[in-house]
């Protein structure tokens, strides 16, 4: 275990060097920062000045081993555009993305198991036909329009929601959340709805997947046989052996979630890591694109690692595959 | 029946909309653009500027129209050639109570050109400044190297602090709030990067007074969800209107618009930095053509003639822009009267590129961004057609901005469109920036990326920034101004209109260099 363990870890810190190197060359390749940072109205003198400011007057490779020795010292540079740690203004956006992403799985999950669950006992019933018709349309749906139809509808129309922003927030545990009060709440449900139809419409059809090849095996015929209520099968044996496949795919998904809502934070101007890393682009905030994708990397490594050990846990073959 | 309860609950909403703000005076508006620092000395960029402007004060300001007018100096004068003395206001304090007083203009020209890491800084508006004298408290004196007539109009941009609060202040410390601290109308209350700013009005500040006692200033980039935001009644302004809702805002009953031909050039560059070989200039083969004919006279009038403005400006900026000849719209310091858009007339050009030896036209790309200026690439595809119906056949190429402006400043494109604001409001910027010829020495030219020259627009530039008096120097670079648009040195296409939209019974002072702040917004006079 500890040497598979080990293996693993070298191999992560492999592929986190190999990313750095590969997005601070991609992030170099896109264009000049001072030329779109600096006023128009500047002279020369001025933008060589910026130029020298930024550490932009090295040549790349100085200037990706200055990136590097911070890096290892825990500092991913400081955004040209806030001059504030690039690493603490992301952490700042950090609980708005996530408060996002739990709530959107959270919806996916409240809509997407019962209707799965439902088209897979039925699978001859008009509705659950309607049910899987409609799971098109959310993985075919655009999430930009969607949004904008969202707002159209139940913030202009009916103003029932408020159309964007982030609500109130309170302050637990150093961070601010907006889920714990009613206005932060009202301002949640649209995003955090529009950021999950794409997973509805996944969950919907993992579950009917898997209810409809559950209910052909032996054990619910012979749960059914021994006489047990229709309830107690799907719930307990049916329900519990469709659940692994769907919360490791929601689980790689969230990752996902919290890595790209970029669509869905812009268009409502929530105020997360997504928009955040959007306004960075646009003004080529570099130690922000920079630091922002090293740490979607160190997010998908440790989700890859996690699942591995897992497996490894639940699944002998794995290990022995390490020993031989 | 649904149209009806509808119309009802927008006609509730509005009535408590109006009774609350009349009641608690707040306001909260949607802006496009975010505000990157509350540093005002930081970062020299639209967003920054319009919040500064309600935190802090300058010595001078301008007024909507971009005029210079007084704001922390009551006057100032040329004392000789190389002197200019400001008086200042007395009795104002900063958000603190801390008294201001010459010192603190001393301290801000110190701090200017020392912020750490700055992206762009206003040391351009300081670095004329030789020297600074305090007479006494109430003035100082600034000496120059060579005359400068553009002082006051300089220093409108730079954000006056306190000595005793500002010393040892980081950019951080401004955006974190305590910093934050200065003359101008509101104070800030807090700060969430990004999101939105709260205001309070500060009670003692010297001037009129704010309408407002609460303003949240929100940001939201998308445009469609801005527009939205305003309708759902959850801001009350908006600004950047996008061109392609003007109307259908405008017709709304419960909304009212504020418009205002703003001081954005929108203009094709061409490269004249090279007499031979441009890159994306080919004969009607595809080889390339040894001559640059971008550098003739009779080419460049050719482009420009064959281009019909007008449709430009009714059809795809939908009439929120009007066609230009010259940098600036009347009224403007150094608007040359006459010199008027030119006549779209595509004979006269095909007419005028025979003479220039091109009877059958050439290959032209044109270049330009798609996500910075209202209907940027729209434009440029409508300008290809123009330009291929009088045979020089133009492929059109839109890009982001972010990669687009890198190879304009390198000089990779051989013709493009850019915009130029002139937030100063008067010729002798955009001439310095835009079509005097690119020399280090001087800082002319810095952003003349197709490296245009002429020396007589230089000598003309140069003659008029000695030039002490306002209309010895409006006469020089109205001269200028001729000679660099006779001689098409760019071509010049429309000016763009800056649009507010509010909900009724708001009035805004729309301001012409498109800075969006509290107060220019107050409840409009009951009718």
């Amino acid at each position: 275990m500890t040497v598979f363990l080990l293996r693993r870890l070298i191999q992560a810190a492999g592929v986190v060097l190999a990313m750095s190197l590969l997005v601070f060359l991609g992030v170099y390749a896109i264009g000049d920062p001072v030329e779109i940072l600096i006023s128009p109205e500047a002279d020369q003198i001025e933008r060589e000045r910026a130029v020298k400011a930024l550490g932009l007057d090295l040549p790349l490779w100085q200037q990706y081993l200055v990136f590097l020795g911070r890096a290892l010292q825990g500092d991913l540079g400081r955004s040209f555009v806030f001059n504030e740690p690039a690493l603490q203004l992301i952490l700042q956006r950090m609980p708005a993305t996530l408060e996002l992403a739990f709530g959107a799985t959270f919806v996916a999950l409240l809509i997407g198991l019962p209707l799965g669950l439902y088209a897979g006992l039925r699978p001859k019933s008009p509705l659950s036909k309607g049910i899987l018709a409609g799971s098109i349309l959310g993985f075919s749906l655009p999430t930009f329009w969607v949004g904008l139809m969202l707002i159209m509808v139940f913030a202009v129309q009916l103003g029932w929601l408020p159309s964007t922003g982030r609500g109130e927030t309170v302050e637990v545990l150093g961070m601010r959340w907006s889920f714990l009060t009613r206005d932060g709440l009202a301002h949640m449900v649209m995003p955090a709805l529009n950021l999950s139809l794409f997973k509805i419409s996944l969950v919907i059809r993992l579950t009917r997947a898997g209810v409809r090849e559950t209910m052909l095996m032996d054990y619910v015929k012979f749960a059914r046989a021994k006489g047990l209520s229709p309830s107690r099968v799907t719930f307990v044996h049916v329900f519990k052996n469709i659940l692994i496949p769907v919360v490791t795919v929601v689980g790689l998904e969230f990752g996902g979630t919290i890595a790209f809502s970029v669509v869905t934070e812009s268009v409502f101007a929530w105020p997360g890591m997504g928009k955040l890393i959007i306004d960075s682009i646009n003004v080529l905030d570099r130690p922000v694109m920079v630091a922002y994708l090293m740490i979607i990397v160190l997010l998908f490594i440790t989700i890859n690692l996690v699942v591995d050990i897992t497996y490894s846990v639940l699944d002998p073959r794995v290990r022995l595959e390490g020993k031989s | 029946m649904k149209q009806g309860l509808r119309a009802a609950g927008s006609a509730a909403m509005l009535a408590c909309l109006l009774a609350g703000g009349a009641a608690a005076q707040t306001l909260v508006m949607g802006v496009g653009a975010p505000v990157t620092s509350l540093d005002p000395h930081y970062h020299q960029l639209s967003p920054n500027t319009a919040v500064a402007h309600m935190i802090f004060g300058g010595l001078t300001m301008t007024d909507s129209h971009a005029r210079v007018v007084a704001d922390l100096a009551e006057s100032w004068r040329a004392v000789d050639e190389t002197t200019w003395e400001f008086k200042l206001r007395t009795g104002v304090r900063f958000h603190n109570g801390s008294e201001f007083t010459a010192e603190d203009v001393a301290f801000t020209f110190q701090r200017v050109p020392n912020v750490p890491n700055s992206p762009s800084s206003y040391a351009i508006y300081t670095r004329p400044i030789r020297q600074v004298e305090i007479v006494d408290p109430l003035t100082i004196r600034l000496r120059t190297a060579a005359p400068y007539p553009l002082m006051p109009t300089d220093l409108a941009s730079v954000m006056i602090l306190d000595r005793e609060t500002h010393a040892q202040a980081t950019t951080e410390g401004f955006n974190a709030g305590p910093m934050a601290v200065g003359t101008g109308p509101f104070r800030m209350v807090s700060h969430r990067n990004g999101d939105r700013i709260e205001f309070e009005r500060n009670e003692t500040y010297w001037g009129t007074k704010p309408h407002w006692q609460r303003v949240t200033y929100r940001m939201i980039t998308n445009d469609a969800a801005r527009t939205a935001a305003l309708l759902a009644g959850d801001v009350e302004v908006i600004d950047q209107v996008p061109t392609s809702d003007l109307a259908k805002l405008r017709a709304d009953q419960r909304l009212t618009l504020a418009e205002v031909t703003g001081l954005r050039l929108i203009f094709l560059s061409l490269d004249h930095s090279r007499a031979e070989n441009s890159p994306q200039v080919a004969d009607n083969d595809g080889r390339p053509i040894r001559q640059n004919p971008l550098k003739d006279v009779r080419v460049r009038r050719a482009l420009s003639i064959a281009i019909d403005r007008g449709a430009i400006t009714e059809r795809i900026m939908e009439g929120s822009a009007i066609p230009s000849g010259q940098f600036l719209p009347e009224g403007a310091f150094g608007y040359v009267p006459g010199l008027n858009p030119p006549r779209p007339d595509a004979e006269a050009a095909r007419k005028l590129l025979a003479e220039a030896g091109f009877p059958n036209g050439f290959r032209l790309t044109l270049s330009g961004p798609n996500d910075r200026y209202p209907n940027d690439a729209r434009i440029i595809q409508a300008i290809g057609q123009m330009w291929t119906r009088i045979g020089v056949r133009t492929t059109v190429e839109a890009q982001p901005w972010t990669s687009f402006v890198g190879r304009a400043a390198r000089q990779e494109l051989s013709a493009f469109l850019i915009g130029w604001g002139t937030s100063s409001g008067e010729a002798s910027n955009p001439l310095r920036n835009l079509v005097a010829t690119f020399d280090r020495e001087k800082g002319y030219g810095a952003s003349n990326r197709g490296r245009y020259s002429n020396p007589e627009v230089d000598r003309l530039t140069a003659a008029a920034m000695q030039e002490l008096d306002d209309s010895k120097r409006e006469e020089l670079l109205r001269q200028a101004t001729r000679v660099a648009f006779e001689d098409v040195g760019i071509i010049p296409l429309h000016i763009q209109k800056n649009a507010w939209a509010m909900r009724r019974g708001l009035t805004m002072d729309a301001r012409a260099d498109e800075l969006t702040r509290a107060q220019d917004v107050r409840p409009a006079a009951p009718r």
